[in-house]
């Protein structure tokens, strides 16, 4: 229980773990301390923003997926509609076409009708001439009874 | 365990007495009849007398190698985690020293408000020094004695923080960086406040001067006798209760209790010691920042 030169050694002892601890050991610990902390909070930061952001991305995905459905929905509209009209169209089309070949072939017909009727009316006087020379056994004067024949011809 | 020609108050005071390596006088008998020679001698001492007849000129070399070496295990702890810190996921041992030294951290903002990079890491020291020096209080009180006494160390005590010595170095210290920090921060401020507190009259300066040394030094004094009292008290009941295994058999028992017992009460006691010294400390620096 003496007081002695153990005072000064532990005097001096404190001082110096005071100092190793100051100068080697507190700034590192409190810095990577420190360190963790931030990173912590810029995690939780990090972590909070990206579920708002998440929030958000889902708000504009609903968003844009109505958006589509209602273009989508308008499309399908307007190809029917569009669908429609050419039906029509070609409707309209056909039916010009067919009423033109209807035409034309009309047309043809009356033409071979006519042209039939002229041959025929040719060969008539031809036959009729033919014939009556036949029948009177003597020889008509062609030029003299042409005009007869030919307005029998036309009668036909 | 004491010899069986030792009587109880023997074993006691051998508990109590420290390992000193010291001077003895020119001409001082020895245990032996041996006469010091001319200039005196530096031995280890034989018994408690021979230590006190020593005077300052003498070191525990007990108290003063197991708080080195106590420190030493501290610095080697902390800095082992100093030198790994990084702020990534701790594990293990650095979470548990990472509580303590956040535990430190928080007291010293709680109590400090001072811009001062020293009081931190001063703060850990002592908390975790002071509580290593405990601690060896819990070391039962015959292992290291007995064991060292069987290689030839005649007297060993190895809770440091029972040496008055060591918690006066401790204390002394504080004082050191008290007086230093008042004369830093308030400069002749200090002086004033030693002259003319609390009756601020020049009549008064030789009271004031008295009163307020007496308070400056009461500051190291109520801290080293705390620690060295608490301390001190509980190894002198653990010495007690290691007493009782020598009355006989049938107290082999009760005094085994009595030993879980108060070793399991003291954990609270060395832990509270080391933190109060540390508050303290806090709180005197952190007066010593102040200006009034």
């Amino acid at each position: 229980m003496n007081i002695n030169l153990t005072l000064i050694g532990q005097v001096i002892a404190f001082f110096g773990f005071v100092w190793f601890c100051m100068k080697f050991v507190w700034p590192p610990i409190v810095n990577a301390m420190a360190e963790r902390e931030k990173k912590i909070a810029d995690g939780l930061a990090a972590a909070d923003r990206a579920s708002h952001d998440l929030e958000l991305a889902q708000e504009k995905a609903l968003e844009r997926l109505k958006d589509a459905k209602h273009e989508a929905a308008g499309i399908v509209e307007s190809a029917n509609k569009r669908a429609n009209q050419i039906i029509e169209e070609a409707k309209a089309a056909a039916q010009v076409e067919a009423e033109r070949v209807k035409t034309s072939a009309r047309a043809e017909i009356e033409q071979e009708t006519n042209r039939a009727r002229e041959a025929l009316r040719s060969q008539v006087a031809t036959l009729s001439l033919a014939g009556a020379e036949k029948v009177l056994g003597a020889t008509i004067d062609r030029d003299a009874h042409a005009e007869l024949v030919n307005k029998l011809a036309a009668e036909l | 365990m004491a010899g069986e020609n030792q009587t109880v108050s023997e074993y006691i005071v051998h508990h109590l007495t420290n390992l000193t390596w010291g001077k003895l006088p020119e001409g001082y008998e020895r245990y032996d009849g041996s006469v010091v020679g001319e200039g005196g001698a530096w031995v280890m001492a034989h018994g408690g007398q021979e230590a006190s007849d020593m005077g300052f000129t003498a070191i525990h070399v007990d108290s003063m190698v197991w708080s080195v070496g106590l420190g030493v295990i501290f610095s080697w702890l902390f800095l082992r985690l100093a030198r790994q810190a990084n702020a990534g996921v701790p594990s293990g041992l650095s979470n548990f020293l990472e509580m303590i030294v956040e535990f430190v951290g928080n007291t010293v903002r709680d109590t400090f408000h001072g811009r001062n990079p020293l009081i931190a890491p001063l703060s850990l020291t002592i908390f975790v020094w002071i509580f290593l020096m405990n601690l060896m209080d819990l070391v039962p009180v015959d292992l290291v004695p007995w064991t060292l006494m069987q290689l030839g160390v005649e007297y060993h005590k190895i809770v440091p923080s029972t040496d008055p010595n060591i918690t006066f170095g401790l204390s002394i210290g504080v004082l050191i960086l008290i007086l230093f920090y008042s004369i830093k921060v308030k400069g002749f401020g200090f002086a004033k406040e030693l002259a003319l507190n609390p009756f601020n009259h020049w009549l008064f300066i030789p009271v004031n001067l008295f009163m307020e040394i007496v308070g400056l030094l009461a500051k190291p004094f109520s801290l080293a006798l705390r620690l060295f009292g608490n301390m001190y008290a509980g190894e002198m009941i653990f010495i007690l209760i290691a007493a009782l295994f020598s009355a006989g058999v049938a107290w082999m028992l009760p005094a085994g209790l009595l030993q879980i017992g108060w070793a399991i009460f003291h954990i609270l006691v060395i832990t509270l010691q080391a933190f109060i010294f540390m508050v303290l400390t806090i709180v005197y620096l952190s007066m010593a920042h102040e200006d009034h």
